[in-house]
């Protein structure tokens, strides 16, 4: 796969995380009664595997293609 | 109350986890009888379901169990919502592992390594670098090993024990485990520890937000008591974003990490759990959150931060679940313990003992050897559990051993990507990050790792900033004097996947 999309892919927990602190220092919008501070990073678990197992299924399609052929 | 026969539970539970353990040997008995090889990589046979609960174990252990929600349970700008750090750590470990574990394991098993000290003086021919790293390695146990002790003594202190005896069989329990299993049992006593903990964590994360009227209520109270409860102050942002990074960063340079990882069938066992573990994190986040349920509960900050998740137990539920429960977080703690003693008893032989002082050491002279070693690294281990930290926010612990470990970042993932990387330059970093580590955390009085004359940033990633400068200043340097070459015996394409 292209690497400058695997390391976007792979890379956006990061910015999110890091330098995106000043987004989720916040307690509004709750859900449930949950502050957004905690929500959000509780999505970006989601998130993240999720990122992380794009890049995985398309490596290991790429390489299965690969023997195939 | 607790009454002897719950107290005689608790440790009947703990003693049938850790035999039923250690009696899984003999019931797998390796083929090959060289223990120390077959220990330390299980034959390198691991498939995803077992590697998935052996490093998301990893993440179960007086650090989420204790350490966390005693930091929830903190007062001021580093405790409640701050201890929501782990989160943003969980969530940032995954995408380096997937980048770099595939990498380290294919060379590694091509090669027969089973430390990345191993890796380091093949990559850089240098056993001295290596020796460096293997002692670094070491040294970041300790702190890490000391949190698991602490851990027990606090359970202990919770059902009444005195503070003394309480660190007396802590100690006690995790010695005497690693001593009697040896370099054998503690993978599949992992997996026996793993099952009983996740019983016991869902029970707790499920009944108690429910008793305590849901997490409407919780946070809505928890406003009451302090804002910090529900977000981070800004005056610490810094503390916070460089804590989890620092932390992730640190995980898998972990040397009981890395020997888990190599355990592992494949390189594509790794990438599938790099995938999947994360969502290990969404239980951590709960029980992260019961340490602000035992302010919200008790309307005040315990005591003892660290006895929060204990005390908490102990008031809602019966006594029988109580001591299940504390066997679970004692268990949970013994075998991490145990297998990071074993990680670096074997780094010193490996890496120290065969390398410079006796290369011709038999295997018998090498497991009694590791044997000793073990007990000496857990001996070391006791001092950190006296420093401040270890009485205050334990949390910390974990995160002076991560500062330690960081340092090797340039040695072991750079040199992943690189063959140009020369040992002197990375040498030099790492004298450099290291120092810094160890004057800034002397400076705290190691009370914390977090430096609050410089938007208390997280040591570990300041003095790794630096590591890198110097590494880069030395290949600039290098460079220039037309000295950059193809270093080390391994080459690039070591790396790719083993079809």
């Amino acid at each position: 796969m292209n690497p400058v999309v695997k390391f976007i892919l792979l890379a956006l927990p990061y910015f999110f995380m890091v330098a995106g602190v000043t987004i989720y220092t916040r307690v509004n919008p709750k859900l449930g009664g949950i502050p957004f501070f905690y929500w959000y990073q509780l999505v970006w678990i989601f998130i993240a595997s999720a990122l992380t197992s794009t890049v995985y299924f398309i490596e290991s399609s790429e390489k299965k293609r690969k023997v195939t052929r | 109350m607790f009454t002897d026969l719950d107290l005689a539970l608790f440790f009947a539970i703990i003693i049938i986890v850790l035999f039923a353990g250690y009696m899984a040997y003999f019931w797998r008995k390796p083929v090959d009888m060289d223990a120390k090889g077959e220990w330390s990589l299980g034959g390198r046979r691991f498939g995803t379901v077992v590697m998935w609960f052996l490093l998301g174990g990893d993440l179960y252990t007086a650090y989420t169990l204790i350490a966390v929600p005693g930091a929830a349970a903190t007062a001021g700008i580093g405790g409640g919502a701050f201890a929501m750090f782990a989160i943003a750590y969980g969530v940032m470990i995954y995408p380096i592992v997937y980048v770099t574990m595939p990498k380290l394991w294919n060379v590694s098993k091509r090669r027969g390594y089973i430390t990345a000290a191993d890796f380091v003086k093949d990559r850089f021919s240098s056993r001295f670098l290596a020796m460096l790293i293997a002692l670094t390695g070491v040294l970041a146990e300790l702190p890490y090993i000391a949190l698991q002790i602490t851990g027990i003594k606090y359970v202990l202190a919770a059902l009444a024990l005195p503070i003394t005896v309480s660190l007396i069989i802590a100690f006690l329990l995790v010695a005497g485990f690693t001593f009697v299993s040896g370099l054998r049992g503690p993978a599949l006593t992992a997996i026996i520890k793993d099952a009983i903990i996740w019983v016991a964590v869902i029970v707790i994360i499920i009944y108690i937000p429910i008793k305590l009227g849901g997490f409407g209520a919780i946070f809505g109270k928890a406003a009451t008591i302090s804002p910090h409860l529900l977000n981070i102050s800004p005056v610490i942002d810094v503390g916070y974003t460089t804590l989890a990074l620092g932390s992730a960063l640190a995980l898998f340079l972990y040397p009981h990490a890395i020997t888990g990882t190599l355990g592992a069938k494949d390189s594509k066992t790794i990438r599938r759990n790099a995938s999947l573990l994360p969502l290990y994190n969404v239980l951590l986040m709960f029980v992260a959150i019961i340490g602000i349920m035992a302010v919200v509960y008790f309307n005040a900050y315990p005591k003892v931060s660290s006895e929060a998740l204990p005390l908490l137990v102990l008031h809602i539920f019966p006594a029988s679940f109580t001591a299940f429960a504390f066997a679970a977080v004692v268990v949970g703690s013994i075998v991490p313990a145990s297998i990071m003693a074993l990680a670096s008893a074997n780094l010193l032989t490996r890496n120290v003992y065969l390398e410079y002082i006796n290369p011709n050491a038999s295997d018998r002279a090498q497991t009694n050897l590791s044997r000793v070693l073990v007990i000496v690294v857990i001996i070391g281990a006791l001092a950190f559990s006296l420093v401040p930290a270890a009485s205050g926010e334990i949390v910390y612990l974990q995160t002076i051993g991560g500062a330690f470990i960081m340092q090797t970042l340039p040695a072991v993932y750079l040199a992943l990507f690189t063959r140009k990387l020369n040992k002197y330059p990375v040498a030099a970093g790492w004298l450099v990050g290291l120092t810094t580590t160890i004057v800034m955390l002397a400076e705290l009085d190691f009370t914390s790792s977090l430096y609050k004359d410089f938007h208390f940033v997280y040591i570990g990633v300041f003095a790794l900033l630096l590591n890198l400068i110097v590494v880069g200043i030395g290949m600039a340097i290098m460079k220039g004097m037309n000295k950059m070459k193809d270093e080390g015996i391994i080459d690039n394409s070591e790396f790719e996947d083993i079809e």
